[in-house]
């Protein structure tokens, strides 16, 4: 136990750097691994159009400390520009807007790194950008983007894999969709801290057991004080083994069983104390049903341990290898390993620290397993971290697998045909939205906005738009099973068309907020990304995701 | 620097993306209350007021300007501090130590022609009705509770129906990490921020003979030395949670407490966060929740779209975001409380134990959710029971606390007229239910 506290790291008593001050607030959600992540991006911009929505991404990245970007932009500032663009002045008017931006942007932090394109006329100047750049690590573009471009990222983002993320913003309304190269895992998924409890009472190791009889022992004639600390582990525990006795031999597992045992566990509580009562056993009756609850596997678990590779073991990443691990621990064991934390509970100090210690030894005790079996795994010549081991022990309930292809019935992402699937989807639950008490889906948003795209037409009506769209889905759309898609679309469109393609500058600002949240998330491995597409209603102000 | 005049041909150039939208009708226009046609004018004469100039407050301040606003006004006490450089993007290095809202305005005034933004470094509550009459919408980006309930308490007090002007919306924006929320209170005609309190309740103390004798978490020896330590100890006149020489006393004093109880993680990141009570904060969240305020701001401004808060059955008024898994908003009505203390008409139940004495009362009063009152003074039906002020009274009704609810005659359906210095003029009214 004392091997523990001499585990400490020395405590460091200056204060934080300079820099640490700086990142306080955020170093609070994605610590110094993320932090780490961020300052090693490389992000480039594609910027068109009115011009705002990824700029004001990218100021929300620039802020926190990515490393480096790059705006490439083929427009010239102009009037309108500087009507609706924070990051220009009246100094840039007739100026390459890329130029301009890059260096009103990089006023924001000194320790980022910016630049510009296309710095000479030239024929494919982003294909030369793109060349000559060190690896982008994610690349983002806005609509209007012409098809040239635009064939020339998704060729580059192939062949580096590399995340692309689509954005498009035009007056009240916007989305923005993320491609990403392949299954994307996220171990780190940050879970609310009271799901992450677990604490094994239906599977308590001899340790464990030992403890609780210790201290369960002599319950009745233990002094108030002691009775009073007794901590709620031992308690249910003390009382699972009581119900167990004249339950033969099975544990409470209906609801009514579980509120009975809450009851028994209330009733055991001293009431003749000045307290008229006691809170570690108040505590205990409250755990019961969240942690009296045989195991299951999670969901994004199952997921990942069906998972269907298509690349040999070997060009799989670590994450993968340590998953077989984890899948190989489950089989054998039947459960995953113990995550080792305890919640705070009333106890005695020494009482509670013996007790997180055993949880923490068998933590440890079952990622050193998962680690052995990884390493045999992975074979020679190939590293296995000892602290990515024990991350996925500790957040193995909540691994999350983003972007998965496939799955029987479902088309391509992308395609036409998943279009049409979607839409199908959404104008059926719409039929019943009412009686459901859903909102109505921001469906129709999104395929107006991908016509508006395909007219590529600042003037475009909005009788142009719904045809835009049509031929987009290649369908019908006054099909019976659209319900009355046409209305709400028409309705979308209009609205759109008074905007002429251009953006409002709080409908950018926010998507540029929550485009900038998920290329945190991508590029820190941390929190859980979209997938795929999210739009926004500024009429209504919601948001919806889809899977397309 | 000399700015030119701007003239009303490259005027409208300039604002032709926000124009299109604002003075042309879509889809979703009330045809009665939007004219295209004066639009531009009556926004060029609002007066809008930001409260906070923080991370919310400089991205509001901004989208404001480009939202077609020219006449804004922003107040905030504090100044800037290096950890503000992660998002408060108005301020540089070189402005640390200097007022936020001075900096802001300035700033945003040079980069957008055309706006005229007046700074005012002080707290609100320096300011009466007179100087919040002049306004006609309030944008609040702030981090305090207390805050939004005196500006909301405020606002709601000078809404009269007689008077239009009067009614001034209140937009009010929060986050925390990846978080937020956006709301809109109309001031008497919805839900008020008194009426959602509920939302916000309080992180539920830690019980004081814990912190004494049996700390278990680092949390807990932090609290010790901020709380019990410092007092006895006094290393420094006056405890400044801003001064690392201060923070790293209370880190020591944590980290020996944690020692000698074998509690591992007292760090000097966790101290300050315990003692400043510090909410992770990013650029990112707060251009989301800025936006969906100052959107709100625009819509109501201009009616070019239905905006939060639309009076009427069903008619959402507040935004809640989450984007830590995946992205999630739920929009949708907080309905009006009939016992608000602010904005409701009758008085609230509050359920107490009749063998309560008067003192547990008042100290439930700080962690009930909907009462979140720290130093309350009672009254009972015309009866002072206990006043914090003035000292003379406080020491004549000090008897009293430690009398049981029951010694002091009060019964079932007894109402309580509850004040707090925090918010002057704001009487909490409740109805005691014996439980």
């Amino acid at each position: 136990m004392t091997e523990i506290v001499m585990d400490q790291t020395p405590p460091i008593l200056q204060g934080p750097s300079d820099k640490e001050r700086k990142y306080d607030r955020q170093l609070r959600l994605w610590a110094a691994s993320g932090q780490a992540a961020l300052e090693s991006a490389n992000i480039l911009l594609v910027n068109s159009g009115a011009g705002t929505v990824g700029v004001e991404t990218l100021k929300n990245l620039i802020l926190p400390g990515i490393g480096r970007f790059v705006i490439h932009d083929n427009a010239l500032v102009d009037e309108a520009d500087l009507g609706v663009n924070f990051f220009l002045d009246d100094s840039c008017y007739g100026k390459p807007r890329a130029q301009c931006l890059a260096s009103l942007l990089g006023e924001l932090n000194p320790e980022v790194d910016g630049d510009w394109s296309p710095k000479t006329k030239q024929n494919d100047s982003l294909g030369s950008l793109l060349k000559q750049s060190p690896l982008f690590t994610a690349i983002m573009y806005t609509y209007p983007i012409n098809h040239v471009e635009l064939e020339t990222l998704e060729q580059y983002s192939k062949e580096h894999k590399t995340p692309l993320i689509a954005i498009h913003s035009t007056g009240f309304y916007s989305y923005f969709t993320i491609r990403l190269p392949g299954t994307f895992p996220i171990v780190d998924t940050h879970p609310d801290e009271t799901a992450t409890t677990d604490l094994r009472l239906l599977s308590p190791w001899p340790e464990l057991v030992e403890f609780a009889n210790t201290m369960t022992k002599d319950i009745d004639s233990l002094d108030n004080f002691e009775h009073g600390h007794l901590p709620y582990v031992a308690i249910l525990l003390h009382y699972l083994d009581k119900w167990k006795a004249t339950h033969n031999g099975t544990y409470p597992s209906t609801y009514k069983e579980k509120t009975e045992f809450r009851q028994l566990v209330r009733d055991a509580a001293r009431t003749d104390n000045p307290e008229g009562g006691e809170e570690n056993f108040d505590e205990a009756a409250a755990a019961v049903l969240k942690t009296v609850a045989p195991f299951s596997l999670p969901s994004g678990l199952k997921e990942v341990f069906e998972y269907e590779h298509k690349d040999p073991i070997q060009e799989r990443s670590t994450f993968w290898i340590i998953a077989d691990a984890v899948k190989a621990f489950y089989t054998k064991h039947g459960s995953l390993p113990l995550p080792g934390n305890v919640p705070d509970m009333k106890a005695q100090s020494k009482v509670y620290v013996q007790l997180q210690n055993i949880y923490k030894a068998k933590a440890r005790k079952d990622a050193a397993e998962v680690l052995q079996t990884a390493r045999a795994i992975a074979g020679t010549g190939r590293e296995v971290d000892p602290a990515e081991v024990d991350l996925f022990c500790k957040n193995a309930a909540f691994v999350k697998l983003i972007n998965v292809e496939g799955g029987g019935d479902t088309a391509p992402l992308g395609s036409k045909e998943r279009l049409q699937q979607v839409l199908r989807q959404e104008m059926a639950n719409d039929q019943v939205a009412e009686m459901t008490l859903q909102p109505m889906s921001l469906f129709p948003i999104y395929l107006a906005l991908r016509g508006l795209a395909h007219c590529g037409n600042a003037s475009s009506d909005k009788t142009q738009i719904v045809e835009a769209v049509t031929s987009l889905l290649s369908d019908n759309l006054s099909s019976e099973e659209y319900g009355d898609l046409n209305e709400k679309l028409g309705n979308v469109a209009e609205d759109l068309a008074r905007a002429e393609y251009g953006e409002l500058h709080n409908i950018s600002a926010l998507t540029g907020g929550m485009v900038a949240q998920e290329m945190i998330k991508i590029i820190t491995k941390q929190y859980i990304p979209i997938d795929n597409t999210c739009v926004f209603d500024g009429i209504r102000s919601r948001t919806q995701v889809f899977h397309v | 620097m000399s700015s030119p005049e701007v003239l009303p041909d490259s005027e409208a150039k300039r604002w032709k993306y926000l124009n299109n939208v604002r003075t042309r009708p879509g889809a979703f226009v009330d045809p009665e209350e939007f004219d295209g046609s004066t639009v531009v004018e009556n926004m060029n004469k609002i007066k809008i007021l930001v409260i906070g100039a923080g991370g919310l407050g400089c991205e509001i301040l901004k989208n404001l300007a480009l939202s077609g606003f020219k006449d804004i006004s922003v107040i905030d006490m504090d100044t800037i501090d290096i950890s503000n450089l992660n998002r408060q993007f108005l301020f540089r290095h070189a402005d640390v130590g200097k007022f936020k809202a001075e900096v802001a305005a300035k700033f945003v005034e040079r980069r957008v022609k055309g706006v005229k933004i007046t700074p005012y470094n002080c707290k609100i509550q320096d300011f009466d009705e007179d100087f919040y009459q002049q306004f006609q919408i309030v944008v609040c980006g702030l981090d305090s509770i207390e805050a939004r309930r005196w500006i909301n308490a405020t606002l709601v007090n000078m809404a009269s129906c007689e008077n239009p002007d009067s009614m001034k919306p209140l937009i009010d924006g929060g986050t925390e990490g990846f978080k937020g929320q956006a709301r809109v209170i109309l001031p008497t005609m919805g839900s008020c921020i008194e009426c959602q309190l509920d939302m916000h309740a309080p992180r539920a103390a830690v019980p004081l003979c814990t912190l004494a004798s049996i700390p278990r978490q680092p949390e807990h020896c932090i609290e010790w030395a901020h709380v019990i330590a410092w007092d006895k100890e006094k290393p420094f006149p006056q405890l400044d949670k801003d001064d690392p020489e201060h923070i790293t006393w209370l880190y020591q004093k944590a980290l020996e407490r944690a020692k000698e109880f074998n509690i591992s993680g007292v760090t000097y990141s966790l101290t300050q966060g315990v003692v400043k009570n510090i909410i992770p904060a990013i650029a990112a969240t707060n251009s989301v929740i800025a936006a969906a305020c100052c959107n709100e701001a625009l819509k109501i401004a201009s009616s070019c779209a239905p905006f939060l808060g639309t009076p009427g059955e069903g008619e959402p008024n507040y935004m809640m975001y989450s984007g830590n898994d995946s992205i999630y908003t739920y929009t949708f009505k907080h309905e009006q409380k009939e016992d608000c203390p602010v904005c409701g008409m009758t008085a609230r139940v509050l359920k107490v134990n009749p063998k309560w004495t008067l003192e547990e009362l008042i100290e439930s009063f700080a962690t009930l959710p909907e009462a979140q009152l720290k130093k309350p003074s009672v009254r009972a039906e015309g009866k002072t029971l206990y006043m914090q002020l003035p000292p003379n009274l406080e020491e004549q009704t000090r008897p009293n606390l430690e009398k049981t609810l029951e010694q002091l005659g009060l019964t079932e359906g007894t109402e309580l007229a509850v004040t707090d210095p925090a918010f002057v003029g704001v009487v909490f009214n409740f109805s005691l239910k014996f439980a």
